[in-house]
């Protein structure tokens, strides 16, 4: 075994007798003391006896044929053991990718972006790993770049990916387009004769980063049966065994997979980083490779939120209803599909917002372009939707002389409304009541600075730098809100397992909670642990270290883990229940009538009945035997969308929040402070508050980021990136985030586990509009394009 | 690499005469970025954390002398009454860590245009004390930056310490980032007002190839208010005083187009500044020449 940390468990613990710590209760992160202590051991944190460090030459140019590589002086540098080009993939299979396989390991014959990976070294030190990288020559023929939907459509356009066989291509109008989703429903054209204002619009989304905190890493040990474990951050165990197992010629159970400690993902860690490049260097040397990017490297080691142009005409009467919505929605790919298809079936499906209309025509597509490939980010295609529609649905108040918020209230959706692909909205969808909730909420004072203790900088725009003690600042309000679906959809089989396991230990009963979910940060571990106390009765709870020696959890995406395996362990939990009871029956069903007539729960360590009558300690019904049940979990199924209309009933469930931002804007400098960021979400059932508090105000908070600071900035000439680190790129740090009072509403799905709904993106959505909102009401500018910048606010443009 | 550890003042300046190109580093805050992102690959480092008296400085008669490595953090704590404009600018230095590693030396040493301390040292007057095994020589803050991250350094000085005019009248700093904190420089701005000398002198990061002095804009403030009697009378100083003088400001920038912002931007933004930090300085100016009524 490595030194591998324990990432924060397995982790007990223990309850009082009223088996404390179920859900509904704040416990506490079992994890969080190491985290802000700094005791948690990451991915990067790994070390292992002998073991060689990876390194990855990448492309120092977007698009190009590879002319030669010459490796000779790389292996011929003291210490390096291996270096491996395209040539020494050892079996046919050279691609991956989560959907369609057009991810080459290491490029062949051509790269595609900025940083794709085209050879990896090994070396006994890193530096040496790095200088060897440096000394392989590769000579690259440049192509012309496809940056935007003009040159990828014109008719002379290169191809970013010939002779392509993936199942979109059947639909697509041209090769260039990853996939194509419209969504028609009702008649546009009568709809259009009845409006009385049409407002038209075209926004621009730039190009986020997940920029989670630590970067990708992990460390491939050879094992003796001549498989690998992997020990690596990543968000879907599963799903990376699926992709890397093949190239390795491995079968599945040769591959074994534990997670190590994730420092954040938020959608970039979905797709394969380094895990075939250590697997494949740990095989080739036979020794543990252990590679870790830098944050430069990081840039370039994973997808970003896709840039999109959005084009939107809404329509109403003039008592504000909407008659129709049209719109196309163009996202940029990049040069690899990645989750491409399904971010378009996002922002199609979601693409009029949390509104009733019943006629609409909807287009999304993405594109393939020699751009950083981009793929899923929390919020996924919806994020993009909501930052245009709400735009609109503030343009459209204007027009009308509305207030925005009644606008949007007499608009909003709620149970029962038919969403553009015709699928009804089967559970509570309070839109009208966020939208209330957040308005209601108290104004954080005005003009405090001119109060008499004067002005403290840090709560003006500019904060320490200095830069008003007043002059120029202007307040703005601004109101937002979105739909996000929750789970896995358009008909795939979204499931989770669960290996829950009851004995006595120590004189007392424990559970064992074991699944294969990537703990990211979202909670999941204590979670879990509240489901298995609340359903088990049982205070103590261990969660085992996620790994595949258990089935499938899914991915920790789309706001999906607590509900789908969350689920998946209640069910667990509940059949071990059965197989206690049963065991209970067995032992002692002859002592008591109501072993065999009431309905018997378990509670503090012991099965009592529902009129709480005590029959025996769980002690004693379970002796020596343990109990332990592994089970597959499923939420309903879901249907793709028709290919042509758009037709079907896509979506699990879905989440809605809404946001009033309220901002300062230096309207000299173009700077911006965000005052307050008030949240309203409906969480269904919040099985741990201040873990939703904590992902409500996180997921507001990247939200913000969008809205005024980050951006990748990707040359249009050269397709090559220009800001790769945190000196320019920036994310938010405390004194840009402001005061976040969140407002919860807990109206249950009675079809998700303990009605409760997913919660993890929905803030991300409406939050970025609403600031832009404000800022549009502090400075009257139109401002068509996130994130802002100062010049855009002083020297015109967007 | 090889790693030079002088114990003394005296070996940091022999080592340096040997190994002219060796690298010198205090804080490490700049140094180990470049050498981090293989940027530099220096074949000396010379670690100058053991010379004690680098983190030293000295409160005189007209001026302090602040030796090289005196973190930010302290500036801030220890000499806001006396170098208030290099405080404030300290203040806006990167992050509380940062701020505790980093000196002005390194900053000079650095010479970019976007460093937080050059704006405050350029209006407040100072001097760099460069030493080598060949001896002392004081260089005027004015003549320091020679180019984009180069300076007036001969290969084989080090910078003891700075020489700052102590403050005779109010100072400012401001900087424009992209963010509320922890950002480098889209570009900034230092003033600082010189009663005794009656004068005014500014200083512009990061919208030029090297720090400048606006100097037709502090010429033409100095004499507005020197015709207009302004030190003597305390004016309010009229809002077309400070445009023209803020005019002048943005007119002394050399700016480029980049990542972090346009030059069209810098200059309107330095211009805002001017105009903003001359009120705020003359306002205090004015404030401590009046007499105090019914003080403890």
């Amino acid at each position: 075994m490595p030194d591998m940390p324990a990432n924060g468990v397995p982790t007990t613990l223990t309850q009082g007798l009223r088996t404390r710590g179920g859900i509904g209760e704040s416990t506490l992160r079992p994890d969080g003391t190491l985290k802000v202590t700094g005791e948690f051991a990451y991915s990067s944190d790994m070390w292992h006896e002998d073991m060689l460090w990876g390194h990855i030459l990448r492309s120092t140019v977007a698009h190009a044929e590879i002319v030669s590589i010459d490796t000779g002086e790389a292996l011929a540098t003291a210490g390096v053991y291996a270096v491996m080009t395209y040539d020494d993939l050892p079996t046919d299979v050279k691609n991956y990718g989560l959907e369609i396989q057009d991810t080459p390991v290491l490029a062949h014959g051509k790269v595609r972006h900025h940083g794709e990976p085209v050879a990896v070294v090994a070396a006994d030190h890193p530096e040496t790993a790095r200088r060897a990288a440096a000394r392989i020559r590769v000579e690259y023929r440049e192509l012309p770049v496809i940056t935007d939907e003009l040159s990828a459509l014109a008719p002379d356009a290169v191809l970013v990916h010939e002779n392509r066989d993936d199942h979109h291509i059947g639909h697509v109008p041209h090769p260039n387009i990853v996939h194509r989703q419209p969504i028609v429903r009702g008649d546009v054209a009568a709809a259009r004769e009845r409006a009385d204002v049409i407002v038209e619009g075209e926004y621009t989304f730039g190009m986020q980063d997940q920029a989670f905190l630590g970067p990708e890493s992990g460390l491939a040990v050879p094992e003796e049966d001549g498989g690998v474990h992997l020990y690596i951050a990543t968000q879907w165990l599963h799903s990376d065994l699926r992709q890397i197992a093949p190239v390795l010629g491995l079968p599945e159970d040769k591959v074994r997979m534990t997670l190590a400690g994730v420092g954040g993902a938020f959608g970039g860690r979905e797709d394969l980083s380094m895990q075939i490049h250590a697997c494949l260097l740990a095989l080739r040397t036979g020794k543990p490779v252990k590679i870790v990017y830098d944050r430069f490297e990081s840039f370039f080691g994973h997808v970003h939120r896709h840039p999109a142009k959005l084009f939107y005409e809404h329509g109403a009467t003039a008592d504000g209803r909407l008659t129709h919505v049209r719109c196309r929605i163009v996202l940029d790919g990049g040069a690899y599909a990645s989750a491409s298809p399904a971010v378009v079936g996002n922002a199609s499906s979601l693409g009029v917002g949390p509104y009733a209309v019943d006629d609409v025509d909807i287009e999304a597509i993405a594109l393939y372009t020699n751009n950083p490939p981009c793929g899923a980010m929390r919020g996924f295609g919806a994020v993009q939707a909501c930052f245009a529609y709400e735009a609109q649905m503030d343009r459209l108040a204007a027009r009308l002389g509305m207030d925005p918020v009644e606008l949007r209230q007499v608009n909003a959706m709620e149970q029962g409304t038919l969403m553009p692909t015709g699928q009804p909205v089967d559970s509570p969808a309070p839109v009208a009541e966020l939208l209330r909730r957040v308005k209601a909420m108290p104004m954080p004072p005005e003009r405090q600075w001119e109060s008499s203790e004067g002005a403290d900088v840090r709560q003006l725009p500019g904060g320490l730098s200095n830069t008003t003690h007043g002059e120029g600042v202007v307040r703005g309000v601004g109101y937002a809100v979105g739909i996000k679906n929750v789970g896995f959809s358009e008909g795939f089989d979204d499931y989770s397992t669960a290996r829950v396991r009851m004995e006595v230990a120590g004189g007392e009963p424990v559970v064992t909670v074991h699944t294969a979910m990537a703990e990211v940060g979202q909670g999941g571990v204590t979670v879990h642990a509240q489901i298995a106390r609340t359903e088990l009765g049982v205070g103590r709870v261990t969660i085992h270290p996620a790994d595949t020696r258990v089935g499938s959890a899914g991915s920790t995406s789309a706001s999906r883990q607590t509900y789908v395996t969350g689920g998946a362990v209640r069910n667990a939990c509940e059949l071990v229940r059965e197989r206690v009871l049963e065991l209970g029956r067995r032992r002692f069903g002859s002592y008591h009538p109501a072993w065999a007539t009431a309905e018997l729960l378990l509670e503090g360590g012991k099965v009592v009945t529902d009129g709480g009558e005590v029959l025996a300690d769980l002690v004693d019904v379970l002796g020596d035997e343990a109990v332990e049940v592994e089970a597959e979990w499923r939420h309903r199924p879901t249907e793709p969308f028709d290919p042509r209309t758009g037709q079907g009933n896509g979506h699990v469930q879905y989440s809605f929040a809404a946001h009033r931002a309220v901002v300062e804007v230096d309207t000299e400098l173009g700077l911006v402070k965000v005052i307050e960021l008030a949240c309203a979400q409906d969480v269904g059932k919040a099985l741990n508050p201040l873990s939703v508090i904590g992902q409500i105000q996180g997921g507001s908070t990247q939200g913000l980021g969008v809205a005024v600071m980050e951006e990748i900035v990707v040359d249009p000439r050269t397709a090559k990136v220009r800001n790769p680190s945190f000196t320019d790129y920036l994310i938010p740090t405390i004194l840009d985030t402001p005061t976040m009072p969140v407002d919860l509403l807990e109206l249950a799905d009675t079809h998700a586990p303990y009605g409760l709904r997913g919660v993890g993106e929905a803030p991300t959505l409406s939050s970025t509009p609403a600031v832009l909102s404000a800022i549009r009401d502090a400075t009257g500018l139109p401002l068509t394009k996130t994130p802002i910048r100062p010049e855009h606010l002083t020297t015109g443009a967007p | 690499m090889d790693f030079l550890r002088p114990a003394n003042w005296e070996e940091a300046l022999a080592a340096k005469a040997e190994h002219p190109a060796a690298v010198p580093i205090a804080g490490g805050t700049d140094v180990m970025v470049e050498i981090n992102f293989d940027h530099r690959r220096p074949g000396h480092l010379m670690d100058l954390n053991r010379i004690a008296e680098l983190g030293e400085w000295e409160v005189g008669e007209d001026s302090v002398r602040l030796g090289a490595s005196v973190p930010y953090a302290r500036i801030m704590e220890r000499l806001r009454a006396e170098l208030p404009g290099l405080a404030l600018a300290s203040h806006t230095v990167a992050s509380p860590q940062i701020r505790n590693r980093g000196g002005v030396g390194g900053n000079l040493g650095t010479a970019s245009p976007a460093g937080d301390a050059h704006p405050a040292l350029l209006a407040a007057g100072a001097e760099v004390e460069a030493e080598s095994v060949r001896g002392t020589r004081r260089i005027p803050i004015d003549a320091f930056y020679t180019g984009v991250k180069r300076n007036a350094l001969a290969p084989d000085e080090l910078i003891r310490a700075v020489h700052i005019k102590k403050a005779a009248g109010p100072q400012q700093f401001s900087k424009v980032g992209t963010r509320n904190a922890m950002v480098i420089a889209v570009c900034a701005f230092g003033l600082a007002l010189h009663p005794d000398t009656r004068t005014v002198r500014t200083g512009i990061g990061s919208a030029a190839p090297t720090p400048v002095r606006a100097l037709a804009a502090e010429e033409f403030l100095t004499a507005a208010l020197e015709e207009g009697g302004f030190w003597d009378n305390g004016k309010i100083i009229t809002p077309s005083l400070a445009k023209r003088f803020a005019d002048l400001c943005a007119g002394a920038c050399n700016p480029i187009d980049d990542v972090r912002g346009t030059a069209e931007y810098r200059r309107h933004a330095v211009g805002v500044m001017a105009r903003r930090t001359l009120t705020w300085t003359w306002e205090s100016y004015r404030d401590a020449r009046r007499p105090t009524e019914g003080a403890a």
